[in-house]
């Protein structure tokens, strides 16, 4: 149980994707201009990220991996098929993304409708790949570790695309210099931030 | 017929290659591929290899779906796409193993993020798709080099303010500042430092160019 809680605490505030490893930054500018757009595409991600990080274990252990073939047989003991994981893994993610498209569509068309092109994207989002290959090269031992990893990366960066959409509505009321105006404001508040969450960087779990 | 007669670098092509240089910057003005740039600018030889690599992929990837632009249905085009970059991303990974281990292992995931680097996607969406190889393969090549000079420009700042060095080479301390009293900023290293690098570059291309403002 320790380890599943440090697990998750560790991939929430010490290796946030968007502050530690500036995955999903397209999205996280692009998306964040209001607390309510922000904090749908906040979700969609943790759900897909809690989706596909554990499907692409399963395939990574029992497919792809050195010797992972071995349930088929003996003669599949050597086959190495981990050059793929990166196709595999973008596969899996697509089709995901697809259905979660799919379902939101149904369920919240209002919610579909101000994602709009960025749902889609999420496909592209590098944190979801991002969190497929930290999971392949941490080598997580069970699924269930994959999974808390996969829930805590996609809260992280939930906090964080909140956090800066929150930031960006209170910011249109000041005065920025002219050429910072937009962009430039928003990437440096995102480095006081990534300051900021470096503080727990100290906490030993 | 007169398309054909059009010069391999008429003024329109050299265009496609200088506009992404500082007008329409793919990671300043676009805001894509972002993620990529921030993470691996802390040394200059890392972003070189990350530049080069990303920009061999996005050149190829741009004619070969601009080959492919009248056979994808629509529907289903990210998936294609994706299959090409990803494809394309397991040669250059396996190359880069091959021949630069060491950076290969510093580089570790974000090999495999070129493939969701949003300036790939980006500019198969909205150029290759709807034009021809040749002007693909060149708007890719301006692409790859705007993206370049951000990273390279970032990794220098970077890398010289927080470790002193340049590709490794301790320039600092041959100039003998550190006998005067300086000390590196090891902030510089740190992940916050390139988003207020990049920031303050952005910051510096829009005061020079009014245009770009936001309002």
């Amino acid at each position: 149980m320790q380890d599943l809680a440090n697990i998750f605490i560790k991939s929430i505030f010490i290796d946030n994707m968007v502050f530690a490893y500036f995955l999903g930054m397209c999205s996280y500018l692009a998306v964040s201009k209001t607390v309510k757009t922000s904090v749908g595409m906040g979700a969609a991600v943790i759900f897909v990220l809690c989706v596909t990080v554990p499907t692409n274990y399963l395939l990574e252990n029992y497919v792809l991996k050195e010797g992972a073939l071995v349930w088929l047989g003996e003669g599949y003991a050597n086959v190495d098929l981990s050059f793929l994981s990166f196709i595999m893994f973008i596969a899996v993610i697509a089709s995901m993304v697809q259905l979660v498209e799919m379902i939101i569509e149904k369920f919240s068309p209002a919610l579909y409708g101000s994602l709009g092109i960025f749902l889609p994207l999420i496909a592209v989002n590098c944190a979801i790949l991002g969190g497929s290959l930290f999971m392949q090269e941490r080598n997580y031992a069970n699924i269930t570790e994959a999974t808390v990893f996969g829930l805590g990366s996609g809260i992280g960066w939930f906090l964080a695309i909140v956090g800066i959409a929150a930031i960006r509505e209170k910011i249109r009321y000041s005065q920025v210099p002219a050429p910072l105006r937009g962009l430039g404001i928003t990437f440096i508040i995102t480095g006081l931030m990534g300051i900021a969450f470096m503080s727990f960087m100290g906490i030993k779990l | 017929m007169s398309e054909t007669k059009e010069a391999l670098f008429s003024k329109k092509n050299r265009k496609l290659i200088s506009d992404p240089l500082s007008d329409n910057n793919p990671v300043t003005i676009q805001v894509l591929g972002i993620c990529s740039a921030l993470a691996i600018t802390v040394q200059l030889k890392a972003a070189f290899v990350m530049a080069i690599s990303a920009g061999v992929v996005m050149c190829v990837a741009n004619v070969i779906v601009s080959l492919m632009r009248n056979f994808i249905p629509s529907r289903i085009r990210i998936i294609v796409q994706l299959v090409v970059i990803a494809a394309l991303v397991i040669l250059v990974d396996q190359v880069l193993k091959a021949f630069v281990y060491d950076v290969s292992k510093q580089l570790s995931v974000f090999v495999g993020l070129i493939i969701t680097n949003c300036i790939i996607m980006g500019r198969l969406e909205a150029f290759a798709l709807a034009n021809k190889p040749w002007k693909s393969f060149l708007d890719g090549l301006g692409n790859a080099f705007g993206y370049g000079w951000i990273l390279i420009a970032v990794a220098f700042f970077r890398e010289l303010l927080g470790a002193g060095t340049l590709f490794g080479y301790p320039v600092l301390e041959k100039l003998g500042l550190y006998d005067l009293g300086y000390e590196n900023n090891g902030m510089m290293i740190l992940p916050p430092m390139a988003l207020v690098t990049v920031g303050v570059i952005i910051w510096i291309q829009r005061w020079k160019n009014r245009d770009l403002i936001e309002s």
